[in-house]
């Protein structure tokens, strides 16, 4: 099943995938209701609670970016002012040089974990979404690097289009990454390469601190982050996940 | 769980309750870039952090005052960072320093607990985000009871003996100039905690012992330490 949050007419109603008579993709809410894509506004699918996000967890990423993989997973934590939902507007603040995106397998926590071993990691899985966590790497410092100057701004990490039940992707170790820039294929992955894989992860964060219900892990991003500039459509899509889109803006739109 | 600790703390102004989110200034305390004193030139950092470095104390370490907190196996010591955290009233971004106490709703005692490590490098979230590593309460003391938090007494107490005394006097971004420089890149919401800064050397402590940190104002926060293994 997929469901996503969405606001529509004064209220928040959870939707479902509906093709519209005419063709298009809409959304049919609980109460009924049937809307185009464009007629509703997407919110990250769930109250989130802790969010957990892995860098170089993809052996080539961190070739990339000139590291050699990490003996431990480097974990980092964000806050909910980062979030938002499919179809947003994302703020490159202006004379950046690098912004990129990172497409990813975000696990959402279904029950609480702690201590959990990989044979049972998976029981603790409510579902999966597609994340675009961004990062504006002209802010980077070495310390608590990455720092959240450059992986915790506002409206960055954006998370949908849905959230999908875990018992509709049979194997969350075997999915296919891919961004598209203005429809230009720019970034591809499976998630068979990731270093930690979920159950490894679950098993790892949950070695130290109890997970619950809402937390989020963001799983990390192959290699192949370009930069983005103002007006650029992002498309992220994950196998069996659907499509999360979002739009670069600039400075003007917030008053800078 | 979640929002437990954040209710257990008592807040008679509005949000009139914290939201459960918790960040941390890294090396916003004079003491705490003298006790790097070189180190700070060269790798891995190359350089002071220009902007303020932040952390997250996320949902599962917060604990109420009282509450025993874990020594986790393996570890023998634990640091205490003691701080004064900042409770946020009013959705901040892009706050003037001249103008951001008025988005603060009060102050708490923050106690920020640590497996000591070293470098900063690297975010270590084994070491900050155990389960119980952020007691913080008892109360938010109301911003107008608190005439200058940029002049606080910090006393930290280990089995009833003072082993720090430190001030918010020695920022390095007093609290206004704090909230200024990070909403600039982050918008803080009501309820929201930033704890300013942290003196070094911490205080060390070891299973069966009790902390207690008292600030001016804001009360006393007291915890003691068990055995995570016992």
């Amino acid at each position: 099943m997929r469901v996503a949050r969405v606001a529509c007419a004064g209220a928040i109603h959870a939707a479902q995938p509906h093709q519209l008579a005419d063709g298009r993709a809409g959304v049919r809410l609980t109460d009924g209701r049937m809307l185009a894509e464009d007629e509703v506004v997407w919110l990250p699918p769930l109250e989130v609670g802790t969010i957990i996000a892995l860098g170089l967890n993809y052996a080539q990423r961190a070739k990339e970016l000139a590291f050699s993989t990490p003996e431990e997973p480097l974990v980092f934590l964000k806050g909910p002012g980062t979030l938002l939902g499919h179809r947003g507007l994302t703020r490159r603040p202006a004379g950046v040089k690098f912004m990129h995106y990172e497409c990813e397998l975000a696990v959402i926590i279904g029950r609480s974990a702690r201590g959990a071993r990989r044979s049972d990691a998976m029981t603790h899985v409510a579902g999966y979404c597609i994340a675009n966590d961004y990062a504006i790497r002209d802010y980077l410092e070495n310390w608590y690097r990455p720092n959240l100057r450059v992986k915790n701004r506002d409206g960055a990490t954006v998370l949908g289009p849905w959230l999908v039940d875990v018992a509709d992707i049979p194997d969350p170790g075997n999915l296919g990454v891919r961004t598209y820039v203005n429809g230009k294929l720019t970034q591809q992955g499976n998630t068979r390469d990731l270093i930690s894989d979920v159950p490894a992860l679950i098993e790892y964060l949950s070695s130290f601190m109890t997970l619950t219900a809402g937390d989020v892990i963001l799983t990390g991003t192959p290699e192949g982050t370009v930069n983005v500039d103002v007006g650029d459509e992002v498309v992220c899509e994950i196998d069996g996940l659907g499509r999360l889109r979002n739009t670069i803006v600039g400075d003007a739109l917030f008053g800078r | 769980m979640p929002l437990g600790p954040c209710i257990a703390v008592r807040m008679d102004v509005p949000p009139y309750r914290l939201s459960g989110t918790v960040y941390g200034a890294l090396l916003n305390h004079e003491t705490s870039l003298q006790d790097l004193g070189d180190a700070i030139e060269r790798p891995p950092y190359n350089g002071a952090p220009k902007a303020p470095v932040l952390y997250i104390k996320p949902r599962n370490t917060l604990a109420v005052d009282g509450e025993p907190i874990v020594v986790p196996p393996g570890v023998t010591e634990l640091e205490i960072g003691a701080s004064v955290g900042v409770v946020i009233g009013r959705p901040s971004c892009r706050l003037s320093a001249e103008h951001a106490l008025e988005h603060v709703a009060g102050f708490l005692i923050v106690s920020d607990v640590s497996v000591p490590h070293r470098p900063y490098y690297r975010p270590s979230i084994p070491c900050k985000a155990r389960d119980g590593f952020c007691p913080l309460g008892p109360r938010v003391a109301p911003r107008a009871a608190v005439p200058n938090p940029d002049a606080l007494t910090i006393r930290v107490y280990v089995d009833g003996e003072l082993k720090q005394t430190t001030t918010t006097s020695q920022l390095v971004r007093p609290v206004a100039r704090l909230l200024a420089d990070v909403t600039d890149f982050m918008t803080l919401s009501p309820g929201d905690v930033l704890a300013v800064g942290v003196a070094s050397p911490a205080p060390r402590v070891r299973a069966g012992q009790r902390v207690r940190v008292e600030i001016d104002g804001l009360g006393r926060l007291e915890n003691s330490f068990v055995d995570g293994a016992a």
